[in-house]
């Protein structure tokens, strides 16, 4: 890591520390918007990384992101961090200005679309997106869909909607936004660097990168607590069954953060189609099983809302289905590599 | 908790121009090799090849170049490894030497030792294997029994070594022995030695394995005499230097790739347009297999830049075996073909061959069990 990033690390680990506490996730869950969170957030710059610096933005790259959504989700910051972050990069990338205050994007899944229509002078968006993260706390929306033939990123403001709230496991916000020839905000043709299934990939980036977070809050965790708890008059981390429990769970870790800081690189790169879905299907194995290890190293007082260890392995089973999960992402990625044949897969993978 | 760093890092320009050079000379030489025997990999063993690897500057690429070898970077050593797996190239002649045996020489070796060994081992002409297993040292490696005694200059060898793998191809074979016996302490009272299989008092005989192949040996000394000058390092420094060896040996992209043909043929089955299915899997396969080249790549790195990543490369090992193991068992969920010898398709003699190679996986240079042990001590809970 530089020395830029090794500070940027720094400063949010210390902010996510102080600030997400349990009763501040306790509160979320019950639909409280984390006010004093997210000022803090948007004050230390950490909410636009890849908005440059004369649009309000910190100018740095994705590799300034995954340290932060990585951290985000280490703490289970029970905010539209990363959506923001992707949101203003498509906003910031297709030439429009990026609103202050939470962002989310639209639709994200594949089966919703969103049509955008010309009226008078300006554009009106119609359809419905589901399960739209912080559907109504954030106060944009950022989509990005067809219109006469080629990809458009539009802007439209909260309240553009209907809103119909829901919840994932985590009880983090997914609601449903309904568009009935609404305003926009703004809308442009995309940057030559957002492809048509930008949300999706980049959801999926993101969600990578939350779940490699939560990961390494787990492994963290589950060893400290088998360092204190005893039985048979000593510490269960002393049982080599428990040991080798957690060395898998540290191998799915690594394997984890591995894969999704490759896909935040190739995202500097430009095409990061191939390792972003390498992550979501490599982070998405690792999360179910590193929460399965984790849950068993902990006994029953993890399974308990009283313990915090929920509060990261709720987020994984979400966060894996979302964006595409695992079995999606594995598709997709075995088609393009049949396609280009046995014979280029070695190939392929040392050019990247 | 100290725990573990994988960062990424990049191939220098020098290391990626080197990649074409190889594949270009692999190109030639394996030609159209079957995909069974490229799945043999690092089990192959052609002198020819290797000397031809000596003469391209291939081997002992980072020795100093008095030892004959070509003071080049770690990471392009990396790159004609990977690549020489990849392939399948049958490498086993020399890159035993390459990757422990003389790096080991290099380090305590005496310079008489180096010079007569190291040159030669740069040359592709130096075969070695591992003495170190023992009947009742597996695991328990430091339990090893057979005892080299002090006698005019030299010591005399008697006990049994297993598994050692080469050891009626090797021209050398590096073996560790208790020179001192204390059964408080273990771990001390070892030493290494350099041993020529051809000496007299070592009788060798095969262990066929379970498909039937000769890889691996017992070798039996029975007041064999091994010269002082053969010693490798001090009386006793022999528990120290086999961790060290065991290190260069566990940090390297031969813990991913074993099952790599494998891989090649399952896509070449499934063809350009698969079903969901089979699309999904192979994409699951390459998921790991592009994760765990990353990880492999972060350890070549750490090791270039001076740091010791022991505790990276259990990791990558213990991810790395489960990769290729699993290889051989999602090929028979998928496809349900049977595995065969020497008749039926590629992939059916590729899956296998591979099939009853797997367990192995696991198991050499360190068990899956023991590997874990080392991560969990990095985790602080030991
Ligand atoms: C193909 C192949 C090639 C080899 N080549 C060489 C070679 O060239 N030179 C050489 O010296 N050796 C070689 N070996 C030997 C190899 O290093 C040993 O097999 C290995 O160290 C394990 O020892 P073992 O087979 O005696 O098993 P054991 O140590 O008896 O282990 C049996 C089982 O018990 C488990 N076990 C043992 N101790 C513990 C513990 N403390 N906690 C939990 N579980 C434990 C093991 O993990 C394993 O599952 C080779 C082995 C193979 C398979």
């Amino acid at each position: 890591m530089n020395e830029l990033r090794t500070i940027l690390s720094d400063v949010v680990t210390r902010l996510f520390t102080d600030r997400v506490t349990k009763e501040l996730l306790e509160a979320a869950e019950t639909g409280e918007w984390p006010d004093g969170l997210w000022q803090a957030v948007e004050e230390n710059g950490l909410t636009l990384p890849l908005v440059s610096e004369a649009k309000g933005g910190a100018g740095g790259t994705w590799g300034d992101a995954f340290v932060v959504t990585r951290a985000a989700g280490r703490h289970a910051v029970p905010a539209p961090l990363a959506e923001t972050i992707v949101a203003s990069w498509l906003l910031s990338e297709s030439g429009l200005d990026v609103p202050s205050g939470p962002l989310t994007v639209a639709p994200v899944h594949r089966e919703d679309t969103l049509r955008l229509a010309r009226a008078g002078g300006g554009w009106r968006l119609s359809g419905t997106a589901t399960r739209v993260p912080w559907g109504a706390a954030a106060g944009h929306v950022v989509v990005v869909t067809e219109a006469e033939g080629r990809t458009m990123v539009a802007l439209a403001a909260r309240g553009a909607g209907e809103i119909t709230p829901d919840q994932n496991l985590a009880r983090e916000p997914r609601d449903t936004l309904a568009f009935d020839a609404a305003p926009i905000v703004a809308a442009a043709p995309a940057g030559p660097r957002v492809p048509a299934n930008a949300v999706w990939l980049y959801g999926a980036l993101a969600r990578s990168a939350q779940m490699a977070g939560g990961l390494d809050y787990l492994l963290r965790q589950a060893s400290q607590y088998a360092t204190e708890r005893r039985q048979f008059g000593k510490p269960i981390g002393s049982f080599q069954v428990i040991q080798q429990n957690l060395a898998v769970l540290a191998g799915h870790t690594a394997a984890a953060g591995t894969a999704a800081a490759n896909a935040f690189r190739a995202a500097d790169r430009g095409d990061a189609a191939f390792e972003i879905a390498v992550a979501k299907v490599r982070v998405g194995e690792a999360a179910g099983i590193g929460a399965s290890i984790a849950h068993q190293t902990h006994g029953a007082i993890g399974f308990t809302y009283e313990h915090a260890l929920q509060f990261v392995t709720r987020r994984l089973w979400s966060w894996r289905a979302e964006f595409g999960g695992e079995g999606e992402w594995a598709v997709e990625l075995g088609r393009s590599v049949a396609e280009r044949g046995a014979d280029a897969l070695w190939p392929h993978l040392t050019a990247r | 908790m100290q725990t573990f760093r994988f960062e990424l890092g990049e191939l220098p320009p020098e290391a990626e121009a080197l990649r074409a050079e190889v594949r270009e000379f692999l190109r030639r030489e394996l030609g159209d090799a079957a995909p069974v025997r490229r799945a043999h990999s690092w089990g192959g063993f052609d002198r020819e090849f290797s000397r031809k690897m000596g003469a391209r500057g291939w081997i002992a690429m980072t020795w100093p170049k008095r030892y004959g070898g070509h003071e080049r970077s770690a990471l392009e050593r990396y790159v004609v490894l990977e690549e020489m797996l990849a392939a399948g190239a049958p490498v086993s002649a020399h890159w035993i030497a390459d990757r422990q045996s003389g790096p080991l020489l290099l380090r305590f070796g005496t310079e008489a030792q180096r010079q007569k060994f190291l040159p030669a081992i740069a040359r592709g002409e130096l075969a070695f294997a591992i003495g170190m297993s023992e009947p009742d040292a597996g695991s328990d490696l430091a339990s090893l029994r057979t005892r080299a005694e002090r006698v005019a200059g030299g010591y005399r060898v008697n006990g049994t070594k297993v598994w050692t793998s080469n050891a009626h191809l090797a021209d050398y074979m590096i073996a560790t022995f208790r020179t001192h016996h204390d059964p408080a302490k273990k771990h001390e009272g070892l030493t290494q030695f350099l041993v020529d299989p051809k000496l007299q008092g070592i009788t060798m005989s095969p262990i066929i394995d379970l498909a039937g192949a000769h890889h691996f040996n017992m070798v039996v000394f029975e007041d064999a005499f091994v010269p002082e000058d053969m010693r490798v390092g001090e009386e006793g420094a022999g528990w120290k230097q086999v961790t060290t060896e065991l290190a260069f040996e566990r940090s390297g992209p031969e813990r991913y790739l074993s099952s790599f043909a494998l891989l090649l043929e399952l896509i070449r089955e499934v063809g350009k347009d698969p079903g969901e299915r089979a699309a999904g899997t192979v994409g699951r396969l390459v998921a790991q297999l592009a994760t765990l080249r990353q990880m492999s790549l972060s350890v070549a790195l750490m090791l270039e830049a001076g740091e010791s990543p022991n505790l990276e490369a259990a990791v990558v090992k213990d991810v790395g075996t489960t990769f290729e193991q699993e290889i051989p068992e999602v090929v028979h969920t998928l496809l349900g073909v049977e595995p065969t010898i020497d008749s039926g398709s590629d992939l059916q003699q590729v899956l296998g061959f591979l099939m009853q190679r797997a367990p192995s996986f696991s198991l050499r240079g360190g068990t899956r069990e023991i590997l874990r042990g080392i991560i969990a001590r990095g985790l602080g809970l030991r």
